[in-house]
Parts: C-alpha cells; sequence; structure tokens
C-alpha cells in the first residue's frame, strides 16, 4: 500500500503542473494585460508601469510561471484585487458556510436516493417503475436555476416557511434557520440523476449469481434486496458520492448566490464577475489539488470495501 | 442486414423513441426556420404593453391598477415628494391612451418587462440552444472521439500525452474550468460560447472512445486489414471507427442535453450570449424581478420549453442507446 500511496502522488507532480500551467496560459496569456483594468476608467502610463512591476507581468513568462508556481506551494496568493482581502482569508472564511450546506446535502440525498433507488428497482418494470423513471428524466430537464427560483419564490417568498436568505453567525441558526432551504433545494436537483444511476446500480447487481444463490437458499426478496445487492451495489456508489464532491463545492455556486450563502461557490462567482484574478487562480488550483486527492481517497475506500480490488 | 438498418428497425419499435424523436425534429425544424427568419425574426419589437399579461388570465392583473396603486402609495409617510408634480406628469404621459393604443393589451402568452411577446423570444431561446447544443457537442465529439482514436489505437507517449491533457482537464470540476475560461475571455456570443463548451466538454468521450480503440486495435479483422497493408490512417477510420460509431452517437446525443443545460446557466449569469440574442438563461435572468411583481409567465414559458426539448432529447438518447446496442435491452 505504501509503495502505491509513493507512485499515486509522483504521478499527482505532471497533473498538478499541468493544471499550472493550464491556468497560468488562461489568465496571464489569453486574459491580457492585468494592469489596464486595475488602472481604472482613465489609465496614465506611469500608474500602469507601477501595477505591472507591483504584480510582476512585466517580467518575462517564466519568472512570472515561478512566481505562480511560490504562491501555490506557499499559499499566498496575495490580496483580491477588488476588495484587497487576502485570498488566503478569503478560503478560510468561506470554507465553513460551504461546508454546513453540502455535508446534510450530500448525506440527506445519497440515503433518499438509495432508497427511492431501491424501491423502483425491487417494482422494476412495473408502472411504478416506468413513472419514476420518466419523473426524473422531466425532472432532470428542468434547469436548477428554475429548481431555486420556484423554491425561493413559493416557499420563502410566498409562503414564509423559510427565509428567502441571509446567513448568521451560529451553526446551529445556520444548519436549521438558513440552510434549511438551499439543502432542499439541492436534495431535488440530485435525486432525479441519482436515483436513476442507483437504479442501474441495483438492477446490474439484481442480475448476478450470487443473487440467484441467495434466492434459492430461500431468502426473502426485501433481504436479498437490501442486504446482498445494497452491500455490493454501496461500493459504485460511494465512489459516485465522493466524486460529485469537488464539483459541489464550486458547483454549489448558484444555490450560494441566491441564497446569499457566503460559501466558496459565491466567492468564484463574484471573482468572475469582477475579474478578481488571484481569487479565481487560487480557486481553481485549489480546487483541482482537493479533487486529486479526494480521487486517490475514493480509490483506498473503494479498495477497502471491496477485498477483490487490486490497487496498480 | 444492414446493422444500421437493424438499430433503426428497433428504434422505430420503440414509441417512447418515435415520440422524443418527433419532438426534438419538430424543435429543430423551429430552430431552423427562426434562424432562417421564416418565424420570430421581430421578436425584439415592443409589440405589447409592458408586463402585458397573457390572453388567458382575466383581467384581474391589470396594468393600470398597479400604476395608480403605486402612484397612491408614493408618500404615506408625511414627506411631501419633491417629484410629485413631474410623477404626476409621467403618469399622465404613460396613461393616456393615444400612446399606448398600437400596443395591445395583453398578448397570447403575455409579454416581458419591455412589450416584448413572450413566444417569439422562447422560439429565438431555442435558436440559441439548440444551435449552442449541437454545435457545441459535435466539437466535443469530433475531439473526443480524434483524442480517443489517437490515444487508444497508437498507445506509447501518444496516450502518455493524451492521458496526460485528460487528468488534467477533469482535476478542475467543469462548471468552474467553464467559467474560469469565460472570465479570462471577457467576450460574449454564441460563438465563444460554443467553443468554450465544446474545447473543455470532450473528455468524457474521449475515455470511453479510447477504451473501445484500445479493445478493437487487437481484434482480428484489424488484424487482417494491417495484414493486407491497410494505413494505420486506414485502420482507425475506416475500419474500427464504423464500428464504435454507436458509441460516439450516443455521446454526441448525451452531451447535446449538457451543454443546453450549461449554456442556460452561462447566459443566466451573464457569460454566454450577448444582449442581442435571446437565450432561455437571459430569459431566466429577468425571472427572480418579475415573480416579485407576480409576473410568472416568461419564467413559465422558457422552462416548459427548455423541459420538452431536453426530456425530448433525453429520452431519443435512452433510444438510441437501445437501438444501438441490443445487449442492454
Amino acid at each position: 500500500l505504501a509503495g502505491y500511496l509513493a507512485r499515486r502522488l509522483w504521478q499527482f507532480i505532471p497533473t498538478l503542473l499541468g493544471v499550472v500551467v493550464l491556468v497560468f496560459l488562461l489568465f496571464n496569456w489569453v486574459g491580457g494585460d492585468p494592469a489596464y483594468m486595475l488602472a481604472g476608467k482613465i489609465p496614465n502610463p506611469e500608474r500602469i508601469e507601477a501595477i505591472r512591476q507591483a504584480l510582476g507581468v512585466d517580467q518575462p513568462y517564466w519568472v512570472q510561471l515561478w512566481i505562480f508556481l511560490k504562491q501555490i506551494a506557499t499559499g499566498d496568493f496575495g490580496a483580491s484585487w477588488s476588495t484587497n482581502e487576502r485570498v488566503s482569508q478569503i478560503f478560510l472564511t468561506r470554507l465553513g458556510p460551504s461546508l454546513t450546506v453540502l455535508i446534510p446535502l450530500l448525506l440527506i440525498s445519497t440515503l433518499l436516493a438509495m432508497a427511492a433507488a431501491m424501491l423502483v428497482a425491487y417494482y422494476r418494470g412495473s408502472l411504478t417503475d416506468r413513472a419514476v423513471m420518466v419523473a426524473c428524466t422531466v425532472g432532470q430537464s428542468i434547469s436548477i436555476l428554475v429548481y431555486i427560483l420556484a423554491f425561493q419564490y413559493v416557499l420563502a417568498y410566498q409562503l414564509g416557511w423559510f427565509p428567502v436568505q441571509g446567513w448568521g453567525s451560529t451553526l446551529g441558526e445556520n444548519l436549521l434557520r438558513f440552510a434549511a432551504l438551499p439543502i432542499l433545494v439541492g436534495v431535488v436537483v440530485s435525486l432525479a440523476p441519482d436515483i436513476r444511476l442507483y437504479r442501474s446500480f441495483f438492477l446490474e447487481e439484481i442480475n448476478q449469481d450470487y443473487v440467484r444463490t441467495a434466492r434459492a437458499k430461500g431468502l426473502g426478496e426485501g433481504r436479498v434486496l437490501w442486504l446482498h445487492v445494497l452491500r455490493n451495489a454501496a461500493i459504485p456508489i460511494t465512489t459516485n458520492v465522493m466524486s460529485q464532491i469537488p464539483g459541489l463545492l464550486a458547483g454549489a455556486f448558484l444555490i450560494e448566490r441566491f441564497f446569499s450563502i457566503p460559501g466558496i461557490g459565491r466567492e468564484v462567482i463574484l471573482a468572475v464577475e469582477r475579474s478578481d484574478f488571484p481569487v479565481i487562480k487560487a480557486v481553481t488550483v485549489y480546487v483541482a489539488i482537493a479533487t486529486m486527492a479526494i480521487n486517490l481517497a475514493s480509490d483506498l475506500l473503494y479498495k477497502a470495501l471491496d477485498p477483490r480490488v487490486q490497487l496498480k | 442486414m444492414n446493422p444500421w438498418l437493424l438499430a433503426w428497425r428497433r428504434f422505430a419499435r420503440d414509441r417512447m423513441g418515435v415520440v422524443s424523436l418527433s419532438v426534438v425534429l419538430a424543435f429543430v425544424a423551429l430552430a431552423a426556420a427562426s434562424a432562417a427568419g421564416l418565424v420570430a425574426r421581430n421578436w425584439s419589437e415592443e409589440v405589447g404593453v409592458s408586463y402585458a399579461p397573457p390572453r388567458f388570465l382575466k383581467q384581474e392583473i391589470t396594468l393600470e391598477a398597479k400604476r395608480t396603486a403605486v402612484v397612491q402609495t408614493q408618500d404615506d409617510h408625511g414627506i411631501t415628494d419633491p417629484l410629485a408634480a413631474e410623477l404626476a406628469e409621467i403618469h399622465a404621459i404613460l396613461t393616456t391612451p393615444s400612446k399606448e393604443g398600437a400596443k395591445s393589451q395583453t398578448l397570447v402568452f403575455g409579454a416581458d418587462k419591455w412589450g416584448r411577446d413572450v413566444i417569439r423570444k422562447v422560439i429565438k431561446g431555442s435558436e440559441t440552444s439548440i444551435v449552442v447544443g449541437l454545435a457545441a457537442a459535435a466539437l466535443a465529439t469530433l475531439l473526443g472521439a480524434l483524442f480517443g482514436a489517437l490515444a487508444g489505437y497508437r498507445g506509447g507517449w501518444v496516450d502518455d500525452l493524451f492521458n496526460w491533457l485528460y487528468s488534467v482537464f477533469t482535476s478542475i470540476p467543469y462548471l468552474l474550468l467553464v467559467l474560469a475560461i469565460a472570465a479570462v475571455l471577457d467576450q460574449k456570443g454564441i460563438v465563444t460560447v460554443i467553443l468554450i463548451l465544446g474545447l473543455t466538454g470532450w473528455t468524457g468521450i474521449f475515455r470511453l472512445i479510447r477504451a473501445e480503440y484500445l479493445k478493437h486495435k487487437v481484434r482480428e479483422y484489424v488484424l487482417a486489414a494491417d495484414a493486407v497493408g491497410a494505413s494505420d490512417a486506414r485502420r482507425m477510420f475506416a475500419h474500427i471507427l464504423p464500428n464504435v460509431s454507436h458509441v460516439v452517437l450516443v455521446q454526441l446525443s448525451l452531451h447535446v442535453v449538457l451543454f443546453i443545460k450549461a449554456e442556460v446557466i452561462l447566459s443566466f449569469l451573464g457569460f454566454g450570449v450577448g444582449v442581442d440574442t435571446v437565450s432561455w438563461g437571459s430569459m431566466l435572468a429577468e425571472a427572480p424581478s418579475e415573480l416579485i411583481l407576480g409576473m410568472w409567465w416568461q419564467i413559465a414559458a422558457a422552462t416548459a420549453a427548455m423541459a420538452l426539448v431536453v426530456t425530448a432529447f433525453s429520452l431519443f438518447t435512452d433510444a438510441v442507446r437501445d437501438a444501438l446496442d441490443p445487449r442492454l435491452a
């Protein structure tokens, strides 16, 4: 295992370098000269020159790349261009709210989707199964934007069951009051694709030999499904849940934006709207590192869940 | 018998598939007609009054009532409004029937803030979505299939190179990558959206096609082609490609849906199409302020159109997959 870990970590290096070069090319080469953007509406040449020197963009490209690498290693990306807040500070303070929404969201949606998928897998081929599948397809075809707008308008604005948006200062208040509706929206949105996927995982297992054996020795269908099929299907489901985490971290930005949750996703949107390159660069690189780490963890978990898996 | 004909026969037996194909074709035809200027050409014309309600609603929400209500509640805090006289004047001009006479009070499915017909906007939006979806999916599939074929067939350093590129692109969450590129380009328009989505969305197709090529390149028919002196390019594209084309086709169709949804989000956030183009996303962007006033028809129309197209496309994809891969059925 130690050898495997070392090899995997070694393989991180070229990928990470690739991400760094890609981000660098995007922002330092395609993005053009940031000095003109920062200098304001009426730039004068001295000011532009001063900004260029401060940012290091007057240096040759390889020096700039070196600066970027140093920034990644030290975690010091300097200050945001628009708010002057330290980028590292932005990260630390925005992670909490993001996780407050994400962790319950993932837990609830995974459990609900597994239960529903098991149900339709049990009634496979029946009218219930087909109806749920069509409902999932239709549900999936509606943009997440519409879910957010509709839930926010009806449940929060019209009925007043939830606050329309906002964020408090204590974890309990945030979790129960402000995060409730965002979590509900997130769960509803992720249910449809998850049910479809998990149903296919269950159906794949149902046709296996061990299921036939279990049935042959007289186990009831419920026992077969909940004990035997579930344990085996849990492996691809775990991988799927793990693989969703990095995307959600940055991808929950629509939810965070609409409900004014001061998380990482909202920060990304704000940064993109303000062309705040240091923040976008930092988020992209660190989320990429997190993704690679999660992929590795997911492979290790896979091995732990399924002893047949050989790590190469 | 020709396998494509067989697949088509299987497809034609699938009722859901045929219905979804007809819906897809109808929308493609609508988009083509709209692009050719046959329908919805004058979508930007302000044909109705601002927020003209749909015709099937009873005249409960008359704008007249709303406007007078606004004027009356203006100074209920006991503060004299210094602009009262001007506002009254503006109000008088706005409510003069002669000015409004040319514009209709109701439209079939209502109007937006500027009095533009919602139905025409939805048709124009369908054109945008379908053009972006098809073109971006075509680009992504082309890249993914080409890279996958090269990597899988060649192996060695070519494989390593493309695998590296793949791991780099998949390390960054898709929407984050798309947003980062949108931030850098700072340039709106249909072509930009197509390029962003197409150039970043090839990874899934690449992985599948690469696996197919790895499997096929050692099959006997390919070895036989090698023995009779077929060139590498010929083996890759004339021999193997037809045998993996069902994967390509299903992926193409799958990605159309993916990109239609991505375009809506991009345009909603203001990084997608420009202001002179309608997209379902830019229609949804107008919805928050409309909903507060109780004007639900624009979001309803855009959502309904999008749900119809995307559902039809998804069901069509499922049917195509079933028809092309009889093992799954």
